[in-house]
């Protein structure tokens, strides 16, 4: 065949992008995105229902219902306030790890799934560490799903609860959200942004109230193309610059586990991005702080910090079982629309 | 004996675009002749004639996939030759190269000749690929002369690319001195550990690792690069064999421009191009959907366009499918997990002349060349992807206009991992033949 000189570009019909059918349960929580702002809100209101109910009447709404929490992965805030949640709501919890599980023994996720539903459970919580897990055992099982965080992906319950800590103090009583709630705040999330689960729910998450989220860290930890993960999302690599306009300034742990032999230099990366008192006192005295845990004293931020006025980590914790109340309720008490819907 | 009759011959090798009658003999082809002036008259009268009507129906040579996975020997419960060879004939082809990564590799004579076995059960002629080094493990040089004369009729280390220049150098000068092309999967490796698709923005979004594009073309540049040396200002070796180096399954606009340079400069080489690879791109992954998981991965849409535009141009030389079949229980896990590779020859030719042809205007018989007579010299396969007299009687008949719905649990593949199920195909087969057997017939 002859070859022209120069290819020309010519623009062609292709076919729609047809993402495959998916079928959702109602009440699974898989990605930020299956929420809308009016989900939110309800969510939100729940939590404050839930949170401030006689615990003695709030644990009939889920009496001995089943909730089984599927665990690849270990986790101690995650796994305990999920677990706590299905408990105050009456459920009967169980904990599958993958150590100590047939998991060990090579079983599937699917299979897992599918003995966990004969086993009467309701839903599943699930933390594993492949991105798109929830996604094959809410297919595999046609239960609702929680995801409690999938690899590099999401972690949607976390974001809630940022949110809700969030909205405590910048927007007291605000539980109805909008597209400009958090207008005009500002988010920095620094640090592994590329491995964290948490990053990724928050960039989509925020944007949608109208805050604006700025991304920090070196080019190994955060790609370019980040910011194209959605609508109001900007890189600002200088950290002090990033902190000063900042209303809330995320910061996020090194994951050693998810490095894949990248290699990071500890001493460099503090230099540029640890968060440390005189740094808050000097640039962003009024900023509150905020990280998901676990912390690492002394690497991401100092102890000082972490333990200082300006931090809500413990207080972030405590949300999180309340908006984790809201969250297992949903599961269990929506109806999935018939099948074909 | 088999008379067509009536049908629209098109056979871009010859240059023939008429009807005409074909007359099928001891498995070759005999005669072509105007409607009803064949000389069948000739024959012994009591010799069986079977009569294929083919008015309204195109005639075209068989067609040839040089990149398929038939899973044998050792992987039978995702694919048999029987299996594979079976979903080929549905589709309209009649030659199909087996790609060596099977268990063990095909690293022998013996191996080779195992899968052209008249016990194997094959449906059409299966062309097997030797492996280009020992176990696939790119270090030692396998026994090319005693492969060719098995029956390979490339090398190739497919999935396992051959890193070290090397190796690759001793690899070409060995195939060249055999007159056997070498097909690489480019991929450079060190580049791509623990990906699952492409790098871009998608993958960051959905919290997967990438395969950056340069992995691919970056490998391309440096085939080339020895290509060239080793081409000797187009003289070529002693006996005056050039390399040729043939790129699979190629997925990105820079690999598609380095072909396309490599050509200009005079050089053998040339490429394939699947039609996931030209239809979809990495959004497809939609939900971590694993049917949408291949290497190379599909691309971002510039990529696909230039995929097409490879195509309409000429410096694409062939579509293959990548056919690479895998149980459904491998596939049902997580994305990261799940092994790469679709099903591909059931819906070629209907993807081809519903998108290639139909929407993009590529002309029927251009269409035709690169699914059969393009690929089969591109392999040096005789009288395979034409039908002048002489040829072998490979033949598939087909109705160009008809619209159907492809749908995977009718495949006559042992796996169904497509992510074409339920997709409006173009051009219903109604006949394949290989080597004068009636081997697929849409009523059957």
């Amino acid at each position: 065949m002859p070859v022209k000189d120069s290819a020309p570009q010519r623009s062609h019909t292709t076919p729609e992008v047809l993402a495959p059918p998916v079928c959702r349960s109602a009440g699974s929580v898989l990605s930020v995105n299956d929420v809308s702002l009016e989900t939110v809100s309800e969510l939100l209101t729940q939590a404050t229902v839930l949170e401030q109910e006689d615990p003695l009447k709030r644990a009939r709404r889920l009496a001995k219902r089943r909730i089984a929490l599927l665990f690849y992965e270990s986790s101690t805030r995650t796994r305990t306030s999920f677990e706590l949640a299905a408990k105050g709501l009456g459920a009967d919890t169980t904990l599958v790890s993958s150590l100590s599980s047939s998991i060990e023994k090579g079983e599937t996720l699917k299979d897992t799934g599918l003995t966990l539903r004969a086993l009467g459970a309701e839903a599943i919580i699930l933390r594993h560490p492949s991105s798109g897990a929830p996604w094959l055992l809410e297919r595999e099982t046609g239960l609702p799903v929680l995801n409690a965080g999938d690899g590099m992906h999401e972690h949607p319950s976390q974001a809630l609860l940022d949110l809700r800590t969030m909205l405590a103090h910048l927007r007291p009583g605000v539980e109805t959200v909008t597209a400009d709630t958090l207008a005009g705040v500002t988010v920095t999330i620094v640090g592994d942004i590329l491995h964290s689960r948490v990053a990724r729910s928050n960039m989509l998450l925020l944007p949608k109230l109208g805050a604006k989220v700025v991304l920090c860290g070196p080019r190994e930890l955060l790609p370019e193309l980040a910011a194209q993960a959605g609508p109001g999302i900007e890189i600002e690599r200088d950290f002090l610059k990033a902190i000063r306009q900042s209303h809330v300034v995320m910061m996020l742990r090194i994951q050693a586990e998810r490095l894949a032999g990248l290699q990071l230099d500890l001493e460099d990366y503090k230099a540029g991005y640890q968060l440390t008192q005189e740094r808050l006192a000097a640039h962003a005295p009024k900023a509150l702080v905020m990280h998901p845990g676990p912390i690492i004293r002394g690497l991401e931020l100092t102890g000082e910090v972490a333990d200082g006025p300006q931090s809500l980590i413990l207080e972030q914790v405590h949300h999180g079982v309340a908006v984790r109340m809201a969250l297992v309720n949903r599961a269990l008490t929506s109806h999935s629309e018939k099948a074909g819907a | 004996m088999i008379l067509i009759r009536g049908g629209h011959l098109i056979d871009p090798a010859a240059s023939m675009d008429a009807l005409k009658d074909i007359v099928l003999k001891d498995g070759r082809v005999v005669e072509i002749a105007d409607p009803g002036r064949s000389n069948l008259g000739k024959v012994k009268t009591g010799a069986e004639v079977q009569i294929i009507e083919a008015k309204g129906l195109i005639v075209a040579p068989g067609l040839v996939d040089i990149h398929v996975h038939l899973r044998e020997p050792g992987q039978g419960h995702k694919e048999t030759i029987a299996t594979g060879t079976a979903a080929a004939a549905a589709g309209g082809f009649t030659s199909v190269a087996a790609m060596p990564n099977t268990t063990p590799t095909n690293d022998t004579p013996e191996i080779t000749r195992w899968m052209q076995a008249p016990e194997r059960g094959a449906s059409v002629r299966v062309f097997p690929i030797g492996a280009a080094t020992r176990a696939i493990k790119g270090e030692v040089l396998n026994d090319y002369a005693a492969l060719k004369a098995a029956g390979v009729v490339a090398v190739t280390d497919d999935g396992h690319p051959i890193l070290k220049d090397s190796i690759m150098r001793e690899v070409l000068i060995n195939a060249t001195r055999q007159g056997l092309s070498v097909i690489q999967h480019a991929e450079d490796t060190r580049l791509t550990g623990g990906c699952s698709m492409n790098a871009g923005a998608t993958a960051f979004r959905l919290g997967l690792r990438g395969m950056p594009p340069e992995a691919e073309y970056g490998l391309v540049e440096r085939d080339i690069r020895l290509v060239t040396e080793l081409s000797m200002n187009g003289k070529g070796d002693k006996n005056g064999n050039r390399p040729h180096l043939h790129v699979a399954h190629t997925s990105t606009a820079q690999a598609v421009a380095a072909v396309r340079q490599a050509r200009r400069n005079g050089l053998r080489v040339t490429c394939e191009v699947a039609p996931h690879h030209f239809l979809l791109t990495e959004e497809h992954v939609g939900a971590y959907d694993t049917n949408a998981k291949m290497n190379p991965p599909l691309r971002s849409a510039a990529d696909r366009d230039a995929m097409i535009q490879g195509i309409l141009d000429g410096v694409v030389d062939a579509i293959a499918t990548d056919h690479a079949p895998h149980a459904s229980h491998e596939k049902e896990v997580e994305f990261e997990r799940a092994p790469n590779g679709i099903t591909g020859l059931e819906s070629a030719l209907g993807l081809s002349l519903r998108w290639l042809h139909h929407e993009w205007k590529l002309p029927l018989g251009r269409v035709l060349s690169l699914l059969s007579a393009q690929p089969a010299a591109l392999l040096g396969l005789r009288g395979r992807g034409t039908l002048t007299v002489g040829s072998f009687a490979d033949v598939v008949i087909f109705d160009p206009k008809q619209e159907w719905v492809f749908h995977a649990r009718d495949s006559k593949s042992k796996s169904k991992n497509t992510p074409f199920d339920g997709w409006t195909m173009q051009g219903k087969i109604h006949w394949t033949i290989s080597e004068g057997r009636v081997v697929f017939s849409a009523g059957a």
